[in-house]
């Protein structure tokens, strides 16, 4: 056992500190969502100029072939340097991998380094309206006309559908298939067209990160069916094993931030003799340390066994519920001055409910848990 | 960054459960606490015939010469078969008078702990487990967290609602500061006896979190394994993610004890608050589960239970864990506001 860094770790988070230090991303901008992402985006250009957009990839693919470790690494500077996820996170985690998996090589020499640039955004496909938690129930449909695809349906919290060029789209290509996972095609969708509508849906915060997209007649050609007609299930596996891989680590620093920054009000009011306050600050720097160590046990895992062990099911859902926790403490120790209207400790308490329901609801989580780690039976 | 116990640690973690499993079954372990706490003589014989109480004890002193995590992988095999013997409280005492003890205390305590020859006492004057016959005592009381060797004290049998272990309350004797110098070491020792109470406890986890899987993969009612119950699958997810959750505060006190003695201030307290509650509350959950047969004396998920409240009890609870980790938090957000 050994929780210290090696010297290529060490080596890794030094060069990236220098070139952090050297390359401070600026203030957010404030209440104004497209200037926000307008920051992220370029944030993102420089980040590929200094070689840092996609640590995880591969050198051949403009990555550094970085360990998962070194991409922990990468995460946990990123966050403490106050610098924000780079604008097309779900192209560089989860399109990306996905067209390496299972693209073939003219899908990867056209999609790979337009996504490493952010020239051209990504955004997910997958759930709908009726198909949350239940993916495989998805309805919307796709048919062969010539050598393209037309695409009918709706899908649902599509992430940055409004600044996307490209969507990662799961279809129906076969109602007949016996099993609700067979019949699925996995699709690389052109946003810019007639076919596709994008409704903004808003937030409980306000905000507005999540769109409607309504899909009436729009065309995929051919060429863009990724991993085969019929294998949709498949491909959309690995795109969603890799959803939760290297975020953990960022999420887990911004979360220690705020928690410190609670800390600091609390000592500032002079409540940290308070016994109920300091015990339930207590309590949250002990889960923010066991989300650390767990989420590192889990990349030796990974590492070790080439698949993650039980820690890994149990981290999203350890965060989620801390994060409201601390959220809702920050509440009780600020009083109205977290429940003020635009107040970043409001952001954050609202913004919170959403963890335990994004890339996963608790109550999946714990079904995931109960039945693939601890091999419990299945209700038929 | 490697954090999982190497091969050499899984081959002792591997022997261990092969051997509690022979040695120390529920049959065995219901014996001695059915007899109040007899511990199993030829049980505690063989282990210190492997030479397992000197574990974390030097060679020089008779020891097997290793670290605080090998240490940890047997105090945690030790509680997964809630074994009846006085391991916790020698292996423990041992391992801190070896990190910390001066010289004088290390030559006359740790041949005879290491061999098994003496026995120690671990707690505090209200509750001490296996004071009782021990030639030494290593006392966690002071407020400002010194441990305390204490000799010659009064020991009075306890009977706790555990049996599978003995107890006594302490009166008297003579006590001296466990280390040299100013009190660092003896605090540091403390550190080391509550990281060793959180390793067991994980064990005990780990095995109620076990039974409780077998149980309900088993027992059918409404035609299907209860099991599928997602009722009662999120209570055996909450039982997997406060075991790993101690686990995962265990071994890094244990690593932090051998490798990084500037952190294990916090890393004990991590462990000790993760411990505390997390132990009985995968234990009552392990109850809950087995339904009315774990509430019955047959049910040997009891045992599990009540030992889990009594290592509590010697962590000191979770709370005074979590303001020590409010305060260290707070230090440091102080420290680098002040940078």
């Amino acid at each position: 056992m050994d929780l210290t860094f090696n010297a290529d770790e060490t080596a890794f988070r030094n060069e990236l500190r220098a070139w952090l230090a050297q390359n401070e991303p600026g203030d957010a901008p404030h209440g104004d969502e497209d200037a926000h992402y307008a920051w992220r985006r370029d944030w993102q250009r420089r980040l590929a100029d200094g070689g840092w957009a996609a640590v995880h990839w591969p050198a051949e693919h403009g990555g550094r072939g970085a360990t998962l470790t070194q991409s922990a690494i990468f995460y946990e500077e990123l966050a403490a340097a106050g610098a924000p996820l780079p604008a097309n996170v779900l192209g560089l985690l989860l399109a990306g991998p996905t067209i390496m998996t299972w693209g073939t090589p003219e899908q990867q020499e056209r999609h790979l380094v337009p996504i490493l640039t952010a020239e051209e955004i990504w955004c997910q496909g997958f759930s709908e309206p009726d198909a949350g938690s239940d993916l495989a129930a998805l309805k919307t449909r796709a048919v062969k006309d010539g050598d393209e695809w037309v695409i009918t349906g709706q899908k649902v919290w599509t992430s940055m559908a409004q600044y996307a060029k490209w969507c990662m789209l799961v279809a129906r290509t076969d109602s007949d298939a016996p099993k609700k996972h067979q019949g699925l095609t996995y699709f690389l969708m052109d946003m810019e067209q007639d076919g596709v509508e994008i409704v903004p849906l808003k937030q409980i915060t306000g905000e507005s990160e999540f769109n409607e997209l309504f899909l009436d007649g729009a065309r995929v050609p051919d060429a863009n069916v990724l991993g085969g007609v019929g294998n949709g299930w498949k491909v959309a596996l690995t795109t969603l094993m890799n959803e939760r891989s290297g975020l953990a680590f960022f999420l887990q620093v911004r979360m220690r931030q705020l928690l410190d920054g609670l800390i600091g009000e609390a000592a500032g009011r002079g409540l940290m003799d308070d016994p109920v306050v300091a015990d339930k600050l207590g309590e949250l720097h002990l889960r923010c340390e066991v989300l650390r160590l767990t989420a590192y046990r889990g990349l030796t895992a990974i590492e070790t066994y080439g698949q993650p062990g039980p820690e890994g099911s149990l981290t999203k859902w350890m965060w989620s519920d801390t994060n409201q926790q601390l959220t809702q403490l920050a509440a009780d120790i600020l009083g109205p001055e977290a429940l003020t209207a635009g107040a970043p400790w409001a952001f954050e308490l609202l913004r919170a409910r959403g963890n335990s329901i994004e890339g996963g609801t608790t109550e999946v989580l714990k079904n995931i848990v109960a039945e693939r780690v601890l091999g419990l039976p299945r209700l038929k | 960054m490697h954090f999982d116990l190497t091969e050499d640690q899984k081959e002792i973690k591997r022997v261990a459960r092969e051997l509690l499993a022979a040695r120390s079954s529920w049959a065995r372990v219901r014996e001695a606490a059915e007899a109040g706490a007899a511990y199993d003589q030829a049980l505690w014989d063989e282990l210190c015939a492997l030479g397992w109480p000197g574990i974390a004890v030097a060679e020089e002193h008779g020891g097997q010469g290793l670290g605080a995590v090998e240490l940890t992988v047997l105090l945690e095999e030790l509680g997964y078969a809630c074994a009846a013997t006085p391991f916790l409280s020698v292996a423990a005492a041992a391992a801190a008078i070896q990190a910390c003890g001066s010289d004088a205390q290390r030559a006359r305590w740790l041949p005879r702990l290491a061999s098994g020859e003496a026995t120690a006492g671990i707690g505090t004057r209200a509750l001490c487990a296996d004071g009782v016959g021990a030639e030494v005592l290593v006392l966690l009381e002071r407020p400002s967290g010194e441990a305390m060797l204490v000799t010659g004290a009064d020991c009075a049998h306890l009977e706790t609602i555990d049996p599978t272990r003995r107890y006594a309350t302490v009166d008297g004797g003579a006590a001296e500061p466990l280390g040299t110098g100013g009190g660092a070491g003896a605090v540091a020792a403390a550190d080391r006896i509550r990281a060793a109470i959180s390793a067991e406890v994980v064990g005990i986890a780990q095995r109620a979190l076990e039974m409780t899987l077998a149980y309900v993969k088993e027992r059918r009612q409404f035609g299907v394994p209860v099991g599928a119950f997602q009722a009662v699958q999120n209570r055996c997810a909450q039982m997997l993610l406060d075991t790993e959750s101690a686990r995962s505060t265990a071994l890094f006190a244990a690593w932090a004890a051998d490798a990084a003695p500037e952190r294990l201030p916090e890393a004990a307290a991590l462990a000790a608050a993760a411990a505390a509650d997390g132990g009985r509350s995968v234990t009552a959950s392990a109850i809950q589960a087995h339904g009315g047969i774990g509430f019955t004396w047959e049910a040997d998920v009891h045992w599990l239970y009540k030992r889990a409240q009594l290592d509590a009890a010697l962590l000191g609870g979770a709370r005074r864990h979590r303001a020590t980790l409010a305060s260290l938090a707070a230090s440091r957000v102080a420290r680098t506001a002040n940078s």
